[in-house]
C-alpha cells in the first residue's frame, strides 16, 4: 500500500511539470498581456514597453518559464496583479470557502441523490423512474448562472428565506480563526455566524450540487439494476434471506462501489474550484478568484491556483482510489 | 419495505423543510434591526460595486472602484460641487493665482484633524505635493502614479521629461503657496480628483506609503495602501476582507464639517450582474452602480429609487485615415467628404430614443455641454442620408468599405450595448452606400488593444470626464502625440491647427480667455471631423426605498456623507 502511495505519489511531478508548461504558454499567447491589464485602457506602447522592461516580461519565454520555475518548487508563485498580495496567501484564504461549499453540496448530492436513484431502480418503469431520469438530464443541462438566477428569485427575492450571496452577512462581525467560517463559528461559539454561514451555503450548494446530484442519481439507478439481477441476489432470495438483509448486505453494498468512485471523482472536480457557481453568487473561494483573475489577466493568480488546485485534485485522486482499495480487496491486490 | 424509503425520504425532505424555515426565521430576525421611527441618523450602509478596489492610496489609483472608497475617507484642497462638476473648496477654504498664473496662494481649512489626530496644516499639504513630486521607481511607473502624471508630467528625478510642478511652500500654518513652471488649464480644476487627496504625512512615513515592490507580474503596494490609509475625510477606514471583497468605512466621529449621518459603510463587490440587482431586491445590499438600462422599470417597480446622473460623457465613432504604418486601415478616410458622408449617414435621434437610457442627448461635438469651451455654432452633420450619397459619390468613394470594430461583453456609461449600437450605425452607414465588415472583440484587451494601435477603419468608444475641463475631454483625444500627428487610434492624422490651438488653450491662464479658446477648438475640430461625436449618455444608480441624501454625481463621485436610512 506504501509503495502504491509512494508510486502515484511520484506520479505527480510530471503531471506538474507539464501543466505548468501548458499554462504558462497559454496564458503568454493571450492578447494584451499583463502589461494592458495592469495599465489599463490608454496605457501608450510607451508605457507598456517600459512596464515589460521593468518586469522582465521582455526576455524570451524559456527565461521567463525557468524563473517561474525555480520559485514554483518553493510553493512561492508571485504575487497578485490585482491585490498585490502573494498566491499562496490568496490560495490558502480562499480554500476553506471552496471546501465548504464543495462539502455542502457533496452532502446535498449524496443525501438526495442515493435515496432517488435506489428508488427510481426498485420503481423500475415506474414514473418516479423516468422522472428522476429526466430530472437528472435537466441537471446536468441546465446552466449555473441560470439556476442560480431562478433560486435566488425564489429563495432570496421572494420568500426571503436565504441569502443569495456571499460567505456570510456583511454586517455580521465573526471572529474568523481557520477561514471555514461555519467551523469558526462553533469554535468561538458564535452560533449566530456559524448559523449564517450556514445559510449562505444552501443556495450555492444546491446550485453547485445539481450535477454530480444527477450523476449519482443515474449510477446508483444503473448499479442498483444490474446488482438486482446478479446470481449471487438471486441466490440469497432463493436461500430465504429476509428481503431487508437482501438489500443491505447485498444489493445495496455492492452497488455502491461504483457510485463512491463517482462521488470521489466528483468532490475532487468541486473540489478544483466551482468557478461560475462562486462568481455569480459572489462567494469568497478560489473559483470566484480564478474567475476575476482571468479577466483581470491575473497570470500569477492563474498560474499559482491552478497548479495548486491540481495538486489538490490528484491528491483527492489517490484518496479515492486509497479507499476503493478498502472497499473492494480485490483492488487491493493487483 | 417500500414504505421504510418512502419514510427516509419524507425525513429528508422534512429537515429541508426545517432549514428553510429557521432561515425564514432568521431573516425576520436581522430585517428587524434598525427598526422603528423616520429618518433616523445612524446605520450600516451596504453598497454593491463592480469590483474590489485596486488598494487605498488614492496617489496610486487611477480607477472607479478606487476612488469610490477614497472619497469617502480622503478630501483633497478642491472638491466637486455636490451634484456637479465644478471643484470647490474644500480643504482649501479659498485661493489666489498669481498674474501670470504660475503661483497659486491657498488658504487653508483650520482645525481640521486626520484621522490619526495629527493636524492637517500647510506642511501636510506641502508634504504630500513633494511626496508625489518625488515618486521614485516603481511609483513612477503609469500604473501607480496615473493621474499625477496626466497633470503635472514628470518627476524631481526624470529631467527629461520635466513636471510642471516647481514647489510648494508653507508660508504659515494655514497658506500653502504652489508654483508651477508652465501654466494649464487643468490647475487647479484636478486637484478635486481623489487620486490629489490630502493624506496624513505621520502614516504615510510609518508604513512607508511609497515603497512599492513589484514582481515580474505585479506591483504590490505598500502596508499604508492596504491596510492604513489615512485622511481627513467623513469616515476612517475600519477593515478590508479581500476574500469576501468587503470594505468597510466608519464615521469619523471628529470630522470638521458636517459629521456623516450614517454609522458605518460597507462596499461590497458583486461582480455579476444579476446577482447585484436580486440582492438590492432581497434587501441584502442598499444600493448598487451601473445600472442597466434595461432594470430601471423594474426596479422602480418595486420601489427601489433609480438615480440618473447627467450625462458627463461621450460616444463616438472613430474613423481612421490610415497614417499608422503596417495597420491596413483605409486610406478613403482621409477624404474629408467621406469623413462627412460617415457623420450625415447616422441618425443620432434614432440612437438616442431606442438604444440609450431616458436623458441621453445627441452630441454635436466631444463634449458635454455642461463642460467650460462647449460651442454653440460648430459645424454640425445632421442625418442625411441623401447628402451623404451625393458626398461618397463626389469622392467617387461609392461602396467604400469599411471595417467596423466594436466590443463585446462589456456595457459601458456610454455605451450600454454595443452590438446594437453597432447594428444600428451599421445599418446607416449601408443605406448611405457604404460596405460595412464587422469585427467584434473581447473589450479587454482585445478590443482596446486594437482600435488603440489603429487597426479600424471605423470603432466604437467613448470616455468619461474627470472633471470639468474641456482638455479632459478633447485634449485627451486630439492633442499631438508625436511628430505632428494625433494618436493611432484616429488614424494619427495630421492637423497642425488643431494641436495649435489644443496646446494655447490649455496654457492660457486666464479662464475667459481659455473658455473662448477651447470653443475654437471645438469649432476647428467638428470642421477637421476626426471622429464623429454621436451622444452623451447618463449612467444610473440605484438606491433602495429607504435610503435618503445620496446625490448622483455627473462625474460618478458620489460622497456618502449625506446619506442617511429612514426605519
Amino acid at each position: 500500500m506504501l509503495r502504491f502511495i509512494v508510486r502515484r505519489l511520484l506520479q505527480l511531478i510530471p503531471i506538474l511539470l507539464g501543466l505548468s508548461v501548458l499554462l504558462f504558454a497559454w496564458l503568454r499567447a493571450l492578447p494584451g498581456g499583463p502589461a494592458q491589464a495592469a495599465l489599463g485602457e490608454r496605457a501608450t506602447p510607451e508605457a507598456i514597453a517600459r512596464y515589460n522592461e521593468l518586469f522582465g516580461l521582455d526576455e524570451p519565454l524559456i527565461v521567463q518559464y525557468l524563473r517561474f520555475l525555480g520559485r514554483a518548487v518553493r510553493l512561492d508563485f508571485g504575487t497578485s496583479a490585482r491585490t498585490g498580495r502573494p498566491v499562496t496567501t490568496e490560495f490558502l484564504e480562499r480554500m476553506p470557502g471552496t471546501i465548504e461549499l464543495t462539502v455542502f453540496a457533496m452532502v446535498f448530492a449524496i443525501g438526495v441523490g442515493i435515496p432517488l436513484g435506489y428508488l427510481a431502480a426498485r420503481k423500475h418503469g415506474s414514473w418516479l423512474d423516468s422522472t428522476s431520469v429526466i430530472g437528472s438530464l435537466l441537471g446536468v443541462a441546465i446552466p449555473v448562472f441560470f439556476l442560480a438566477y431562478l433560486l435566488r428569485l425564489l429563495f432570496a427575492v421572494e420568500l426571503g428565506w436565504l441569502p443569495g450571496s456571499g460567505r456570510q452577512d456583511v454586517r455580521m462581525d465573526a471572529t474568523r480563526i481557520t477561514n471555514f467560517y461555519v467551523l469558526d463559528g462553533l469554535l468561538t461559539r458564535e452560533w449566530d455566524a456559524a448559523w449564517d454561514a450556514v445559510l449562505h451555503l444552501i443556495l450555492p450548494a444546491i446550485a453547485l450540487g445539481t450535477i454530480p446530484l444527477a450523476i449519482i442519481v443515474r449510477i446508483t439507478r444503473a448499479s442498483v439494476l444490474d446488482v438486482v439481477n446478479e446470481d449471487y441476489v438471486r441466490t440469497a432470495n432463493a436461500k430465504g434471506l429476509a428481503t431487508s438483509t437482501v438489500r443491505r448486505r447485498h444489493i445495496i453494498r455492492n452497488a455502491l462501489l461504483p457510485v463512491s468512485t463517482t462521488i470521489g471523482l466528483q468532490t475532487g472536480l468541486l473540489l478544483s474550484g466551482a468557478v461560475l457557481t462562486e462568481s455569480v453568487f459572489s462567494f469568497g473561494g478560489v473559483g470566484s478568484a480564478l474567475y476575476d483573475a482571468l479577466f483581470a489577466r491575473d497570470f500569477a493568480i492563474l498560474q499559482g491556483f491552478i497548479l495548486m488546485l491540481a495538486i489538490v485534485y490528484v491528491l483527492v485522486n489517490l484518496l479515492v482510489d486509497i479507499s476503493y482499495g478498502l472497499l473492494d480487496p480485490r483492488v487491493r491486490v493487483r | 419495505m417500500t414504505r421504510r424509503h418512502t419514510r427516509a425520504l419524507a425525513a429528508s425532505a422534512a429537515a429541508l423543510v426545517a432549514v428553510t424555515l429557521s432561515a425564514c426565521a432568521s431573516s425576520d430576525r436581522d430585517s428587524g434591526e434598525g427598526e422603528g421611527g423616520e429618518a433616523q441618523s445612524g446605520g450600516t450602509f451596504v453598497f454593491g460595486a463592480t469590483g474590489d478596489p485596486a488598494m487605498l492610496d488614492p496617489a496610486f489609483g487611477s480607477d472607479g472602484e478606487t476612488f469610490r472608497v477614497s472619497r469617502q475617507i480622503f478630501e483633497g484642497l478642491l472638491g466637486n460641487e455636490l451634484g456637479g462638476t465644478d471643484p470647490v473648496p474644500e480643504l482649501a477654504e479659498d485661493w489666489e493665482v498669481s498674474d501670470d498664473g504660475l503661483e497659486y496662494t491657498f488658504n487653508l481649512q483650520q482645525d481640521v484633524k486626520f484621522h490619526d489626530g495629527t493636524d492637517f496644516n500647510a506642511e501636510a499639504v506641502c508634504f504630500n505635493f513633494d511626496r508625489w513630486y518625488n515618486f521614485e521607481g516603481l511609483a513612477q511607473s503609469p500604473s501607480a502614479s496615473y493621474y499625477y502624471q496626466a497633470v503635472f508630467g514628470g518627476f524631481a528625478s526624470t529631467p527629461d521629461t520635466p513636471s510642471i510642478y516647481e514647489s510648494c511652500e508653507a508660508t504659515d500654518e494655514n497658506t500653502a503657496v504652489i508654483r508651477l513652471t508652465s501654466v494649464t488649464s487643468k490647475f487647479p480644476a484636478a486637484l478635486a480628483l481623489p487620486a490629489f487627496s490630502i493624506q496624513s504625512p505621520t502614516a504615510l512615513q510609518e508604513y512607508n506609503a511609497d515603497e512599492l515592490s513589484g514582481s515580474e507580474d505585479a506591483l504590490t503596494y505598500s502596508e499604508y495602501a492596504l491596510e492604513h490609509p489615512v485622511g481627513t475625510g467623513p469616515f476612517t477606514f475600519d477593515s478590508w476582507d479581500r476574500g469576501n471583497g468587503e470594505v468597510t468605512i466608519v464615521r469619523n466621529e471628529d470630522y470638521w464639517g458636517e459629521a456623516a449621518k450614517l454609522d458605518e459603510i460597507i462596499i461590497r463587490t458583486i461582480s455579476d450582474g444579476n446577482t447585484r440587482r436580486q440582492e438590492l431586491e432581497s434587501g441584502s445590499i442598499d444600493g448598487y452602480d451601473f445600472v442597466s438600462p434595461a432594470d430601471y422599470e423594474t426596479l422602480e417597480d418595486t420601489g427601489a429609487q433609480v438615480l440618473v446622473r447627467d450625462p458627463f460623457n461621450i460616444l463616438y465613432l472613430g474613423m481612421n485615415g490610415g497614417n499608422v504604418p503596417d495597420s491596413g486601415a483605409n486610406p478613403a478616410l482621409q477624404d474629408p467628404r467621406v469623413r462627412q458622408a460617415i457623420a450625415h449617414a447616422i441618425d443620432r435621434e434614432t440612437i438616442v430614443n431606442s438604444l440609450l437610457p431616458d436623458g441621453a442627448e445627441q452630441a454635436t461635438q466631444f463634449m458635454p455641454p455642461t463642460v467650460d469651451g462647449w460651442a454653440d455654432d460648430v459645424t454640425t452633420y445632421d442625418y442625411d442620408v441623401e447628402k451623404s450619397k451625393s458626398l461618397l459619390a463626389e469622392a467617387g468613394a461609392t461602396g467604400t468599405t469599411l471595417r467596423f470594430f466594436y466590443p463585446t461583453d462589456v456595457s459601458r456609461p456610454y455605451l450600454p450595448d454595443p452590438a446594437a449600437m453597432f447594428q444600428v450605425i451599421s445599418q446607416n452607414l449601408t443605406d448611405a452606400g457604404f460596405t460595412v465588415q464587422p469585427t467584434a472583440l473581447p473589450w479587454n484587451p482585445d478590443y482596446l488593444n486594437a482600435v488603440q494601435a489603429g487597426q479600424a477603419d471605423i470603432h466604437l468608444l467613448g470616455w468619461t470626464g474627470d472633471y470639468n475641463d474641456a482638455y479632459n475631454f478633447i485634449g485627451t483625444f486630439f492633442a499631438e502625440a508625436s511628430n505632428n500627428q494625433a494618436s493611432a487610434e484616429f488614424g494619427a492624422f495630421s492637423a497642425p491647427e488643431v494641436f495649435a490651438a489644443l496646446a494655447e488653450a490649455d496654457a492660457e491662464p486666464d479662464p475667459a480667455n481659455r473658455t473662448e479658446m477651447y470653443q475654437e477648438a471645438n469649432r476647428l475640430i467638428m470642421d477637421y471631423l476626426p471622429a464623429v461625436p454621436i451622444s452623451h449618455s447618463p449612467p444610473a444608480l440605484v438606491v433602495a426605498e429607504n435610503v435618503q441624501g445620496l446625490e448622483p454625481s455627473p462625474l460618478t463621485a458620489e460622497v456618502f456623507h449625506t446619506v442617511s436610512l429612514t426605519n
